[in-house]
């Protein structure tokens, strides 16, 4: 892996979080902290994991989807610093008739690969892709799903696990967010789902845990990936913290939603940068 | 039996009982499975999901000719739909089939978010709808699903109610850029559509399948032979009734049962649904748009406020009046208001 590839990553996490700050400023409330545990994911997957060409149309491409749709804010940035629309659209963000709302839309979106927000639905959504591109002939072709933890309490999710299995879809690979925390608390609390990675390797998953905040793990994890073509879905255990970055929001249950003014705005943005 | 007093126990119709092995024998209306089949040899996108159902839903006809477009996702109806939202955002053409209530009403919100809304090109059948599935009771009906699917935005919605409608649905849909919720019967449906000219079925048209002045009948699915029925017992006492098939509930072809029933003044909906939400619903709404608010509308359907009775489904369907017998009481009734 190279070191500038690594420094991408960092700096690209660094546009998601001052970004999300940015834009929730516009918008006078949203998701922050759970934005903030996957900013180095996304950051990664942005620079050089998927496969992706200038047209975000491309029958071939790798697929994302924000299973939990609720970070679309992190991820609007990295679409427009693509080209894939004009970055003026991000200011409108949550603005009457603006494309960009807290939850991604495909149909309004170039570069969102599918719709989402209701949570439990990501996994299964990226089974079917992941099929439809074996069928399609497109054998190089990843379907990447991102997942939080507490939304692994979905029934759906286990459904759509035993399934990826079964078809034997090695194209197909789950990134669970462990950030520790849903809305109302900390996950192992409010109803737990430990342990992850063993639950998807009872449910025939290769499972693989790392740091979800350090790029080069991320990376390697990545480059490690049997090629598509094989027959087991691969689950990346990402540990992290929610609302990583900024001190005071890290597994801050009140930071779930929420909404900066303009001075503690710039005190966040400018402890990211000192962390970044 | 102190605790059935009151309630009456239909005699069994023909001196027969409704029974599995008589519903497999009969189960011809069901030909999704080779209709698709013989589509899918000319469009290499169409692939059929069922959730542990193919018999039940004889997408195993599907299967057998083309198996490696065919999935089996195992009782997982919810995943069924999103994993088939999934593969038509990468271009194919999925059609999933399971029990109405269960796909039609649990799937209720995947159908919504992850197909309705992103304007997804899965079909879904839904078959053994409404009280079909008889004493296997209410778990297994669906009485809701016309109201759920009908208010859903992008959402197509078609009721045929024999083979011969069911293979015109699937064909005149084919190209439709949105999904489509076909609600199917319990796969022994009397023949409507074989006896009449072909091209009568068409998507998104009322059918008008008989003429008459005095009363026009809307009828939807397994009402639809039974209110033709209806309609010939009522024509020997000289009374002319109009008969509808309302088969594409979504979007509604009101303009034409606004017309018919604005001309004889009185219009009966017969429907195998939930009198709210439903057909009789749609009919009002049209009725009031069309400025006709003064037409006599009676209802026949499962009662607002009630779940199935147990029984055989031919006993349920004389008890709740949805054969031809129980359309014809009805409308002599509202012939003679």
């Amino acid at each position: 892996m190279e070191a500038s590839q690594v420094q991408e990553v960092r700096d690209r996490a660094g546009v998601v979080r001052r970004e999300t700050i940015r834009l929730i400023e516009v918008a006078g409330n949203g998701h922050y902290s759970s934005v903030f545990s996957c900013a180095e994911i996304m950051g990664a997957l942005y620079s050089g994991v998927m496969r992706l060409a200038e047209d975000p149309e491309w029958p071939e491409r790798d697929r994302l989807i924000l299973s939990k749709g609720h970070v679309a804010i992190g991820l609007y940035p990295l679409l427009a610093e693509r080209g894939y629309f004009p970055s003026e659209w991000l200011d409108s963000y949550t603005r009457l008739g603006s494309p960009l709302g807290d939850h991604p839309d495909m149909r309004r979106i170039p570069g969102v690969d599918f719709s989402s927000g209701s949570l439990g639905h990501g996994l299964s959504v990226g089974v079917g892709m992941a099929q439809a591109a074996r069928l399609r002939g497109y054998d190089e072709t990843r379907i990447w799903v991102l997942l939080g933890d507490q939304e692994l309490n979905e029934g759906q999710v286990w459904e759509a696990a035993g399934s990826a299995s079964h078809f034997g879809l090695g194209n197909l690979v789950a990134i669970v967010d462990a950030n520790q925390m849903g809305l109302d608390g900390m996950t192992e609390e409010t109803m737990p789902v430990e342990p992850i990675g063993g639950r998807f390797e009872a449910f025939g998953w290769e499972v693989v845990e790392i740091d979800g905040h350090d790029p080069e793990a991320i990376l390697a994890a990545a480059a490690a990936l049997p090629p598509a073509a094989s027959g087991k879905p691969q689950c990346i255990v990402a540990r992290t913290v929610k609302g990583k970055g900024v001190s005071y929001m890290e597994l801050s249950r009140t930071w779930h939603i929420g909404y900066l003014d303009p001075d503690d705005a710039a005190a966040a943005v400018k402890e990211i940068d000192q962390r970044g | 039996m102190a605790e059935l007093e009151g309630i009456e126990v239909a005699p069994v119709p023909g001196g027969k009982s409704w029974d599995l092995a008589g519903m497999a024998q009969l189960s011809q209306s069901f030909v999704a499975g080779k209709v698709l089949a013989a589509m899918a040899d000319e469009d290499p996108d169409i692939v059929v999901i069922t959730a542990d159902m193919k018999f039940s839903n004889m997408t195993v006809d599907f299967e057998r000719v083309h198996p490696e477009r065919f999935i089996n996702v195992g009782i997982s109806e919810q995943h069924m739909v999103s994993m088939a939202a999934g593969m038509a955002s990468v271009g194919m053409k999925p059609y999933v089939g399971a029990f109405a209530p269960f796909v039609g009403l649990l799937a209720g919100e995947q159908i919504r978010t992850d197909l309705a809304y992103p304007g997804m090109p899965v079909r879904i059948l839904a078959h053994h709808a409404g009280i079909a599935i008889g004493f296997y009771g209410t778990s297994h009906h669906a009485t809701e699903d016309l109201g759920l699917m009908r208010s859903i935005a992008n959402m197509t919605v078609v009721c045929p109610c024999d083979a011969t409608a069911t293979e015109a649905a699937l064909r005149q849909t084919a190209d439709l850029p949105g999904p489509v919720y076909f609600r199917l019967g319990r796969g022994r449906d009397v023949d409507v559509y074989d006896a009449l000219p072909a091209g009568k079925w068409r998507f998104g048209e009322a059918a008008v399948l008989r003429e008459g002045e005095d009363l026009t009948i809307v009828a939807n699915g397994i009402t639809v032979s039974a209110a033709l029925e209806a309609a010939g017992k009522l024509a020997g006492d000289h009374y002319e009734v109009s008969v509808i098939d309302a088969h594409t509930v979504r979007p509604f072809d009101g303009t034409t049962i606004a017309a018919y029933a604005g001309r004889s003044g009185k219009l009966l909906v017969a429907e195998e649904h939930n009198v709210v939400g439903g057909v009789a619903s749609a009919c009002a709404e049209a009725l009031v748009e069309h400025g006709l608010a003064d037409v006599k509308l009676e209802r026949i359907g499962m009662p607002a406020d009630e779940y199935s009775l147990i029984g055989p489904p031919t006993h349920l369907y004389r008890h709740y009046g949805m054969d031809a017998a129980g359309i014809e009481t009805k409308a002599r009734e509202l012939l003679a208001a």
